[in-house]
């Protein structure tokens, strides 16, 4: 297996972990989807500095993969490419920010290495709280609850059909990589030389096959909106879920629960 | 059903495909279209299906194909791709056989009860919730049938519908093409398998029509096929 074709099964992978049936896969993607939000936009708001306040926001993530049996390692692994460039966010912190603002034991942490940690955690969290959106919730079944809260229909059909042309073209690019090695044997990747034809060929390649699915559609009554399988209402159950979630959230935000539980020990 | 009356095209100026072709189908006839590669079988269904525009009148139920009937034309036409991947983009067989009773504005009840009823008459039921890139080609093909089936269109274009299968599917396909009761107009080189399935045969070369008549008599015709590029169907051969 290439890699592109390593690429495309994981892509398969996410939709089977949508399709699986739990509590959480249960719940309505509004439900999820509002949530995610929430949490992104609270985990967002923590001031650069506030290591204490932003750390416990961690549970919620911790819990979903608990409550929606989502592997842990899983997350981590298909969020690899991602993860490095969110991390490098804050890189440079420590150089322009040097004044000490905190001390472990005698040892000075400057406000830089504060808020780059911080950084990198936002960007941590809200990876995995996308994450754990897309691995609870089918594309189609997102892109209905974002019809459903009157999202414009072309944008619903462009994210869905986004996603699929992602997969033509991976699968284009796989086929094409393959070949390209059962003649070139013993060469890593493909030779700088070739990558202007190679990357031209994709293009066409992918266009052409883009271009029969969407004929495929068309020839089947598609008018540039799709007719999403019907999601179950919105009941009590997902407006409770969702409102218990933002309101863990609000007290994560305004509770410091580092400095409760640090109090119990230090006076 | 299907009817062309001097229809030409061409896909670069002067460089025609099709040249003045002109025939008729029946409702509920079975047609096989044959030819050696590049004779214009493929441009014929497209035609057909709206995806290309030529001179001349094409007319499908008596209305024309044009860029405003195109709506009421699809709505009868079922076609099933050569590749069936480019045929199922939905992650799972249920998901894109629903996705054209959808389409047409089909009650989500309906539409369900529909593929429950096509996925039961092909004998797939298995297959229903499969994800399309986990199932075998043969099943592929098969999904990509009830897919059009569950449209339930008055008439069935197929390319190639036996292509890159084994024995066994393919002779899956063939019993399965041969209980539809729909108009049928299917491309294939697979001449023993238009010899059983289609009643009628028309013979393309160079865009033009070279033969067209009963399955048995243009499918014999030793000379006829070999001038136009093919040979007799392998079960026939050893009757000659």
């Amino acid at each position: 297996m290439n890699k592109m074709q390593k690429a495309l099964h994981e892509l398969s992978e996410m939709d089977e972990l949508a399709a699986r049936s739990t509590p959480l896969h249960a719940l309505h993607p509004a439900a999820k989807l509002i949530t995610t939000i929430a949490y992104i936009l609270v985990t967002l708001s923590f001031n650069k500095y506030d290591l204490s306040g932003l750390v416990p926001m961690v549970l919620w993530p911790v819990l979903l993969f608990q409550i929606s049996d989502t592997d842990v390692r899983s997350c981590f692994y298909k969020l690899r490419i991602v993860l490095p460039l969110v991390m490098a966010v804050g890189l440079f912190n420590p150089f322009f920010d040097r004044e000490i603002i905190l001390r472990v034991g005698s040892v000075g942490v400057s406000g830089g290495v504060v808020s780059m940690i911080t950084l990198m955690l936002k960007g941590l969290f809200c990876l995995m709280a996308s994450f754990l959106l897309m691995a609870t919730t089918k594309i189609d079944n997102l892109c209905a609850a974002l019809r459903s809260m009157h999202f414009p229909s072309m944008l619903t059909s462009l994210l869905l059909l986004t996603y699929r042309y992602v997969g033509v073209m991976t699968e284009e690019l796989a086929v094409m990589t393959e070949a390209y090695h059962l003649r070139a044997p013993g060469q890593k990747g493909i030779h700088i030389s070739a990558w202007g034809s190679f990357l031209g060929q994709l293009l066409l390649r992918s266009m052409d096959r883009a271009q029969e699915l969407y004929s495929s559609m068309r020839l089947r009554g598609y008018h540039q909106h799709f007719h999403f399988a019907a999601n179950r209402p919105f009941n009590g159950r997902d407006a409770l879920y969702a409102a218990c979630c933002i309101l863990f959230f609000l007290l994560l935000r305004f509770i410091s629960i580092s400095q409760l539980l640090g109090g119990l020990f230090v006076r | 059903m299907i009817e062309f009356q001097n229809v030409s095209f061409a896909y670069e100026k002067d460089r025609y495909v099709i040249r003045d072709l002109s025939f008729r189908i029946e409702k509920g006839e079975s047609v096989g279209l044959i030819g050696a590669n590049g004779a214009g079988k493929s441009t014929v269904m497209k035609l057909i299906l709206g995806l290309l525009q030529g001179e001349g009148k094409i007319l499908v139920d008596g209305t024309e194909v044009r860029k405003e009937t195109l709506g009421v034309i699809r709505r009868k036409l079922g076609f099933v791709l050569q590749n069936s991947d480019n045929q199922m983009f939905m992650p799972t067989v249920y998901e894109d056989m629903i996705f054209a009773p959808l389409n047409y504005m089909m009650s989500h009840e309906e539409a369900d009860r529909r593929v429950d009823e096509v996925l039961a008459r092909l004998h797939l039921e298995d297959l229903k919730y499969r994800y399309n890139h986990k199932i075998s080609g043969g099943e592929k093909r098969m999904a990509a049938i009830a897919t059009i089936l569950a449209m339930e269109p008055d008439a069935i274009l197929m390319d190639e519908p036996t292509s890159a299968l084994d024995p066994y599917n393919r002779r899956i396909v063939i019993n399965t093409i041969r209980e539809l009761s729909q108009t049928k107009l299917i491309t294939s080189h697979d001449l023993d398998m238009i010899l059983d399935t289609c009643g009628r045969v028309i013979l393309l070369s160079g865009g033009r029509i070279a033969a067209d008549g009963p399955a048995e008599k243009i499918l014999k015709d030793r000379a006829l096929l070999e001038a136009n590029r093919m040979e007799l169907p392998l079960s026939l051969m050893g009757r000659m």
